[in-house]
């Protein structure tokens, strides 16, 4: 029914707004202690992999165009494209996922988990670590690089919160994948796929703010 | 009376004898306070008795059996906009005037004297610039303008004082600021207000008041023998703080002679003016408030230093006007690392660059 | 054949979609929390008979008066109208079938019951101490209660909030029949409209806060932590930037019940409509606007103070815009005094007072004597209890024959509201006094000289507990010896008083279709008309 798509597309969109103010509260800290402790989050978003990170970036728009073809799939009533379409999204999320693990055990080894045996070392010697190093850092002083735990706090909590919204995501994508291929979205009823569309995107724009802000802090080409 | 339970009558008595509204006014604000309250009150009043005759007089009007056929009123733009702008007019006249007292409260005077409150899970521990050392306790002397310089150990405290109307957070990691001046000596209570744990009813205690003479008296009966900037010269000895902070030309760091007060120029660009709170973040975080001229080598002393270890440095370096004692700790250790022993110059050298005097 | 008896069965009521089975189940548990939270008072004031912590432990009272506020805020207050009357009735006020989407609704009350079992499973084993307000750092290194799950009881009654906020704004938007525009709605929809947009903006923020406390208590991230950098203010900020909105999501509801009482025992159309709506939408976006004035004394700069202080001037004013609209609501009507009406006429007074008392806090000066005392403690109860609450015990009474078709027994209803306004006033008047004479809240002990205030308290609070007993008892007795209601026993205006009661689980046979006025009493006279014409 016509009502009944135009009501849930209206709630969908509500829905994200909530997960804006959701996000919102980790994007206000963040802008507060990146203006007190600068120099502390240069040197932490130094040690992130801007390879893995990019290459993160662009698995994710690739993941929303993908979907948005699948929308369109569902909508012209073509099951083969659709289910193509899905799984090409569902592989996509699924190695921005696998990218992050390794991303994370990168940062166990490294210790700069905060509250599980936090180096300092990192920042305090920026020559005895690779990333520092390449970046071309100088030591901070020990004050400001105790605040590098903050930039790490907020590191997992807001990558973290973005995973799980990813993990929730892709589930749903696995279930849709069955559905589509017994036909249950090319028949009229694309509502459903539609409103994930929807949700994947907004995933999608939070990814798209979280990489420069927390990748990207004053890099600069090297000389 | 045999005939009136004991228990009852007690509760007479007690409420007879000891009713007050208000709590005793013992300091300057709180008649001020009290009279910006009795307003508010009034406007309340005065506005609930119109409603409630309002509401009255139109159910005993209109009541069905009176006046049986409503008669339908849309409204009336007129009325909407007369009670939209007499109450905001009378909320705008108790901001202006509740603006006006808080900032009297939270602005302490040029010639305040300055008592360190620490709190900490449960007790208040007072230290008054002489080294008299109090707990769950403050001795003020009527007739002068006091200010307290709050800080916790662990979590949010609140220092109330009722009888002064003041009342201020105490919170970890940062100064906070109140100021009074008592007018009326006797003894009054002291309530942590902010909850703060197990023992939250039971960290309260005494503020007693007294006359000048009577203060002078309690201060030279409980002084320890060291004020709180003696203590504060210990702990700048012990720790060093004069291998950088000296004197010399080639010192890595600015002489702190004289500049609790002063606007210092930062490295960051801006310009800061040197107070109780600055000078404890230069100690605890000194990478960000480093002196233009200098570089910012000098590391943190978070976790060396209690909070009344930093209390009694900020002391110590408010009270600093020259660099005389500095001169003779260092002339008698060697505190260079480099441990050249260099010849030290035995004149200060007033003004050092990047400090800017007002 | 009603929405009652068309089936039976306990799978045809915990698999419903049917808003109104829904919402007689969030009754039932809501009245539940309500007699637990109001047990924790009554011990509360117990303790505070005596100056001395001597009846339990200080952890254990600290324990008792956290688990109050949570239970009261989170599983009564805002869910309350919203989800009981709201539920209810919003989709017949606006001439549908049902929710925009019944399968989150019935989603949103299992949120509320795991919600609500976790904090049952909490006071259980040990109880959280850190006060309602979770302040850091002394939630996140400094107790060892049970703070993690109680915050995640707190998240996930919020979602069951947010879920049903933004049912109802997508169906307020989306699903109002023919010829019902905006201005035609009653003003109880306008209210929970309002009060959803809070629902649906703010909750996030609280749930991110959790997120964060727990991530600093378990994992140890120091967001919140000086040690580490960061700062326990910010704590506050995201703490009340929901809680303050909070507040409003429980009162707005509660005006919305109140101008519908009062429009129909006054037989009028309610007094300013438009006013009255649109000061529903500035409470909402004021409301967003001023939450740091619950934290004027705690060191943020002056100048954000004035601002802070300024905007709470400004959010007072549309409540007492309100008031007087429902004062004159009553001017030239026909009025009874009904138990729904004594309860609306309990909130004008109490509220009032309420409202009043806030301006003493939004003001900075005062608010640094009176801030932390049990003057905020009355404050706050005055506009809770002596306001939403009577507000809610307004509607139920009002909606009662609606939502079951029988009519509570009115002379012993009349008599309960009496006894719970005496019994209001005598506990919590006294706290205002004994607020500015400086008592602090969360006290298990205090100074003698503030006994007497205290016993008047606690002797107040037994009259209450009568008061609200009362209700349980005779309306439970009117299930079933209740008379019997017609479809209009009012003879109010709304749409939902056009079927029958109890109503069909479609709600409507035909759509209906708005053609008149909300509140057009003459329209209603022309309808009785029709009616009796039809017949004779």
């Amino acid at each position: 029914m016509e009502q009944q798509a135009d009501t849930t597309n209206f709630a969908m969109w509500l829905f994200l707004l909530t997960e804006i103010m959701f996000f919102g509260g980790l994007f206000t800290a963040y802008l507060i202690y990146r203006n007190w402790y600068y120099p502390a989050f240069v040197a932490a978003s130094h040690q992130l992999n801007i390879f893995w990170g990019t290459l993160n970036t662009l698995l994710l728009i690739s993941s929303s165009f993908t979907m948005a073809m699948g929308v369109w799939c569902a909508e012209t009533r073509k099951r083969n494209g659709l289910v193509l379409c899905l799984i090409l999204t569902f592989i996509l999320g699924l190695g921005f996922l696998g990218i992050k693990t390794i991303e994370y055990s990168e940062k166990i080894e490294k210790h700069h988990v905060p509250g599980f045996h936090y180096s300092l070392n990192s920042f305090l010697n920026p020559d005895s670590d690779e990333a520092a190093k390449a970046a071309g850092d100088k030591p901070l002083p020990l004050d400001m690089a105790r605040h590098t735990e903050v930039y790490f706090s907020l590191y997992f909590a807001m990558t973290g919160m973005h995973a799980l919204h990813m993990i929730i995501g892709i589930s749903i994508l696995g279930y849709m994948i069955f559905r589509a291929r017994a036909g249950a979205y090319t028949t009229g009823h694309v509502t459903f796929v539609e409103n994930f569309g929807l949700y994947w995107h907004f995933v999608d724009i939070v990814w798209i703010f979280l990489f420069p802000l927390l990748y990207l802090i004053s890099r600069h080409a090297n000389p | 009376m045999s005939h009136i339970s004991p228990v009852l009558w007690q509760f007479l008595v007690k409420w007879m004898t000891d009713f007050s509204l208000f709590p005793p006014e013992a300091s300057k604000i709180a008649p001020q306070m009290d009279a910006l309250y009795f307003f508010m009150v009034l406007v309340s009043v005065i506005g609930l008795t119109i409603v409630i005759l309002l509401v009255t007089t139109f159910s005993i009007l209109y009541n069905k059996e009176r006046h049986p056929i409503a008669v339908q009123v849309e409204g009336s733009t007129l009325l909407e906009a007369t009670w939209t702008i007499i109450p905001l007019g009378l909320f705008l006249i108790m901001f202006v005037w509740g603006a006006l007292i808080y900032f009297r409260v939270y602005n302490p005077p040029a010639n305040s004297m300055n008592i360190y409150v620490v709190g900490k899970q449960w007790m208040w521990k007072a230290e008054h610039p002489g080294g008299q050392h109090e707990i769950d306790a403050l001795h003020v002397p009527t007739g002068r303008a006091i200010q307290l310089t709050l800080i916790s150990q662990d979590v949010f405290h609140s220092f109330s004082i009722p009888a002064f109307r003041v009342k201020r957070e105490a919170i970890p990691g940062r100064y906070t600021t109140v100021w009074f001046e008592p007018t009326v000596p006797g003894t009054y209570h002291l309530f942590c207000t902010q909850y703060c744990g197990t023992e939250h009813s039971h960290m309260i205690g005494e503020v007693v008041v007294l006359t000048p003479k009577d203060y002078q008296k309690w201060l030279d009966e409980s002084t320890s023998g060291m004020s709180l900037a003696q203590d504060g010269e210990r702990l700048f000895a012990s720790l060093s703080c004069a291998a950088c902070h000296n004197t010399r030309p080639d010192a890595r760091g600015p002489s702190l002679a004289n500049v609790y007060g002063a606007k210092l120029a930062l490295t960051s660009g801006g310009t800061v003016l040197a107070d109780n709170a600055y000078l404890r973040e230069a100690i605890l975080n000194p990478s960000q408030h480093v002196t233009q001229g200098y570089a910012p080598i000098m590391p943190t002393y978070q976790g060396q230093v209690s909070e009344e270890g930093v209390i009694a440095l900020v002391e110590y370096i408010k009270n600093l006007n020259s660099d005389y004692r500095v001169q003779q700790t260092t002339n008698t250790t060697d505190l260079l690392p480099e441990g050249e022993g260099k010849a030290v110059p035995a004149v200060t050298v007033p003004a050092k660059p990047g400090m800017v005097k007002q | 054949m009603n929405y009652l008896s068309k089936e039976n069965g306990i799978l045809s009521w915990l698999l419903t979609g049917d808003h109104k089975r829904i919402a007689m189940l969030y009754l039932a548990s809501i009245t539940f929390f309500f007699f637990i939270g109001g047990a924790l008072a009554g011990l509360i004031r117990l303790e505070l008979l005596t100056p001395q912590a001597d009846l339990m432990a200080t952890d254990t009272y600290n324990k008792v008066f956290t688990m109050h506020g949570i239970i009261m805020i989170f599983f009564f207050l805002v869910p309350s109208v919203p989800a009981t009357i709201g539920n209810f009735l919003i989709p017949m006020m606006v001439g549908a079938k049902d929710l925009a989407l019944p399968k989150i609704n019935l989603l949103s009350w299992y949120l509320y019951m795991a919600a609500g079992i976790l904090a049952l499973y909490t006071m259980m084993t040990g109880g959280v101490d850190t006060g309602w307000t979770f302040t850091t750092p002394l939630s996140t290194h400094y107790v060892n209660t049970n703070v993690l799950t109680t915050g995640l009881a707190v998240f996930i009654a919020g979602f069951s909030s947010i879920f049903t906020g933004l049912n109802f704004i997508v169906t307020i938007h989306k699903m109002r029949c023919p010829g019902m525009t905006w201005f035609k709605l009653p003003l109880f929809v306008w209210s929970n409209y309002a009060a959803s947009i809070l629902m649906v903006l703010g909750t996030p923020v609280l749930a991110i806060t959790i997120v964060l406390i727990a991530l600093e208590r378990t994992i140890g991230i120091g967001v919140f932590d000086p040690a580490k950098g960061g700062d326990p203010v910010l704590f506050q900020h995201l703490f009340w930037f929901y809680s303050h909105p909070a507040v409003y999501i429980m009162i707005l509801p509660g005006m919305g019940v109140i101008s519908e009482v009062i429009s129909n025992f006054s037989r009028k159309r309610v007094f300013g409509y438009t006013a009255v709506a649109f000061s529903s939408v500035a409470i909402a976006i004021f409301g967003f606007f001023v939450w740091a004035h619950h934290m004027f004394i705690m060191g943020i700069s002056n100048y954000s103070v004035i601002v802070f202080s300024l905007l709470t001037m400004l959010v007072a004013v549309p409540s007492a815009i309100k008031i007087f609209n429902w004062t004159f609501t009553l001017y030239k009507g026909s009025i009874t005094f009904e138990t729904p009406m004594l309860y609306a006429f309990g909130f004008m007074g109490l509220f009032t007072i309420g409202g009043m008392t806030g301006v003493f806090l939004g003001t900075t000066g005062t608010d640094i004597h009176l801030t932390e005392t049990y003057f905020i403690v009355a404050h706050f109860h005055f506009v809770m209890v002596g306001g939403m609450l009577m507000a809610f015990l307004s509607g139920v009474h009002f909606w009662w024959p609606k939502m079951t078709g029988r009519m509570y027994p009115e002379k012993i209803s009349q008599l309960a509201a009496v006894v719970t306004f005496i019994g209001f006033n005598f506990t919590f008047f006294p706290q205002f006094i004994l607020g500015t004479l400086g008592m602090p809240r969360r006290y298990a002990s205090y100074p003698p000289e503030f006994q007497v205030l205290n016993v008047f308290s606690t002797a107040g609070a037994s009259i209450l507990g009568v008061g609200y007993l009362l209700p349980i008892l005779y309306l439970t007795w009117s299930l079933k010896y209740g008379a019997i209601a017609g479809n209009n026993p009012w003879q109010a205006t709304g749409l939902e008083w056009q079927t029958q009661s109890p109503p069909l689980t479609e709600n409507f046979a035909v759509t209906p279709i708005m053609d008149h006025e909300a509140y057009d009493y003459d329209w209603l006279e022309g309808q009785k008309a029709k009616e009796v014409a039809s017949v004779g």
